[in-house]
């Protein structure tokens, strides 16, 4: 296992992917460190999948350069394959064939003989609770079944580098956890992962660091902490008894707090970001302060929360209403502003 | 270590009860991996062959087109063109038994570029094209796969043949020659369906682009009568056809005669069709 500071994992630079007139990934600039799981977060169609795929070796980027433990996955993609597993965003097992055909099938491809390759399906099969199932065929399987036997197929080899394309997407929470488990167990036997997630929780739970991708660009990066800081300290989450009455309490705390205020989806419930940047006071006081505001107006709260951001509230704030505030100090890039100006100034050249 | 208790029965398997493996088991389990070299690339082939086996066997219906198909081919036209052009369906079929079992199993081959087409859609191929083996591997064991499917239809329509009156001279020798001729020929035409199968975006599009390709490519042949009856311009095309050569060659080594030049000619674009259409379908596989 190599320590951070020595080669890293994963290194890109300037990676573009283009699908017509699409550019799916549009200049990426990666650093993964080595043995650790790092989150690369986005909606639908941001260019996760794809980024994934030119490290994973499967798509040829069409502009910039990635390496992987040092090694280039165009011109040394064969190298690279030795070290790198795949678990798809889609099933990557064969599902017309049973758990241990597909387990041994790919243990032979893998370069171990016949009875070693079924001897090694046996003992993933059975730590991954799937001995019971393993004469079956994995069409049948249930989704959670599904995830660990394509997780048990990336690990027939300990790969140095494991790609996990949203892992959990479409699973119960409770399978979720299982997976989740099992990540952190690859994790702590030095194997890297790079995760890519919609789920910002997910990111949260697993992952060391975490780059925020939309549009093909990476908007931010950093560790949790740093990513929740960028966007204020915390916020103060309300529940009011009469849904009549928020627009009066939107009212009361935007000149409260100075700060934004979102309309959550409940009819009854409201959000502002409490940074301290208003005042000298601190949040919990800032937020107290807003309730007693409340209750003056006569507007009945019947429960309220103040706490971190969630990596929820860092992600709309990254993607959807970019602020128009200078980046915050410490790692985080913010670059989601010069987006539209640097892409005009591709096309030109 | 998990206490897993799944009801045995047909359909889905109830998920067991079960918990991530322990740290401790899975440190197990992936420092006792070690890496074994690489397989060779015939061995890593012979394993996808091995796949295409299992799916067989997994999904019987599959085999709908080699054994159905083909009885219906040898009855068809045994019956309808029989009489009237050699008088006798048990006369016609002395002629047309080797010339249909090649242009069935010509046409069978078609069904490669649907499967690859289908197969690629799914995530696996991703986990294939990640994996340190010889790149054309994959390929190469769909088609071996495909050459137990052409056996089957041989045998299937052999077997017909023989029941309706058909008496090959060169006796088992003569006839396994033959089919053996048709399999190489096969496997290597089938190299034009991976390309289509890599190349268009659906299965529809793959099967309607091939039936423009196998429809004229075998009818178009000495298959059914001698060409000298066509044509002079139809003449020029059907006797430089490779499947008019490879249908004389397997009539001729059934016969008992041995065709040196349609067994070169037809050996001959079989190498031809897996050079061109082999290198295609290998640049768009490392592309797709």
């Amino acid at each position: 296992m190599t320590s951070s500071t020595e080669q890293p994992a994963i290194e890109t630079h300037q990676l573009v992917k283009v699908f017509g007139e699409n550019r799916a990934v549009d200049g990426i600039d990666l650093r993964v460190p080595a043995g650790t799981v790092y989150g690369v977060l986005g909606p639908n169609g941001a260019g996760k999948t794809t980024a994934v795929k030119m490290l994973a070796t499967l798509l040829r980027p069409d502009g910039g350069e990635a390496r992987v433990f040092g090694m280039d996955v165009v011109r040394e993609a064969d190298a690279v394959r030795g070290r790198v597993s795949l678990t798809g965003q889609y099933a990557s097992v064969d599902e017309d064939l049973t758990g241990t055909e597909n387990l041994v099938l790919l243990g032979r491809l893998l370069g171990h003989g016949k009875a070693a390759a079924r001897e090694r399906s046996a003992e993933l099969l059975a730590a991954f609770g799937l001995a019971d199932a393993a004469g079956r065929q994995v069409k049948n399987y249930s989704g959670g079944m599904r995830r660990r036997i394509d997780i048990a197929a990336s690990i027939l080899n300990t790969p140095d580098l494991l790609f996990l394309d949203e892992p959990t997407t479409g699973l119960d929470p409770r399978s979720r956890n299982q997976v989740w488990d099992i990540v952190r167990a690859v994790v702590a036997q030095g194997t890297t992962v790079l995760l890519t997630t919609q789920y910002l929780d997910e990111a949260d739970q697993l992952a060391a660091r975490i780059a925020v991708i939309d549009h093909g660009r990476v908007i931010a990066e950093g560790t949790k902490g740093e990513l929740k800081a960028s966007v204020g300290s915390g916020s103060v989450h309300v529940r009011l008894r009469e849904a009549e009455q928020r627009p009066e309490a939107e009212r009361v705390l935007t000149s409260a707090l100075r700060a934004t205020v979102t309309l959550d989806a409940d009819p009854v419930a409201l959000t502002a970001t409490v940074d301290g940047r208003g005042s000298d006071l601190g949040a919990a006081e800032e937020a107290a302060r807003a309730l007693a505001e409340l209750a003056r107006a006569g507007i009945t709260v019947d429960n309220f929360a103040l706490g971190q951001p969630s990596l929820d509230e860092v992600f709309l704030a990254l993607t959807d209403r970019r602020p128009e505030a200078e980046p915050k100090a410490g790692e985080i890039e913010r670059d989601g502003e010069n987006e539209r100006t640097e892409r005009t100034e591709r096309t030109v050249r | 270590m998990s206490t897993t208790t799944t009801t045995k029965t047909s359909g889905p398997v109830a998920d067991t009860a079960y918990s991530a493996p322990r740290a401790e088991d899975l440190a197990a389990l992936l420092v006792s991996a070690r890496r074994p070299p690489r397989p060779s690339a015939l061995s890593a082939s012979l394993t996808f062959g091995w796949r295409a086996m299992l799916k067989i066997k997994h999904v019987p219906e599959q085999l709908f087109d080699v054994t159905a198909f083909p009885i219906m081919m040898v009855l068809m036209y045994t019956y309808l063109f029989g009489g009237a052009l050699a008088g006798s369906a048990t006369r016609y079929i002395q002629f047309l038994l080797p010339g249909i079992l090649t242009m069935s199993v010509v046409m069978i081959t078609m069904y490669t570029g649907v499967a690859v087409n289908t197969d690629i859609q799914k995530g696996v191929f991703d986990r294939f094209r990640t994996l340190p083996i010889w790149r054309p591997a994959p390929m190469v064991g769909y088609l071996l796969g495909d050459v137990i499917r052409y056996l089957i239809a041989s045998a299937v329509m052999l077997a017909v043949g023989m029941l309706i009156g058909y008496r090959p001279d060169g006796g088992v020798v003569g006839v396994l020659a033959g089919v053996a001729l048709l399999l190489v020929f096969s496997f290597a035409f089938s190299w034009i369906w991976t390309m289509f199968g890599l190349l268009l975006r659906t299965e529809k599009s793959v099967m309607g682009v091939s039936m423009m390709v196998i429809f004229p490519l075998t009818f178009l042949s000495n298959v059914f009568v001698d060409p000298r009856t066509m044509p002079g311009w139809l003449q020029a095309f059907v006797n430089n056809s490779p499947v008019t050569h490879v249908a004389s060659a397997v009539r001729d080594l059934m016969a008992g005669g041995w065709p040196a030049a349609d067994i070169a000619w037809s050996l001959g674009w079989a190498g031809v069709f897996v050079v061109v259409f082999g290198t295609v379908t290998m640049r768009l596989y490392n592309r797709k």
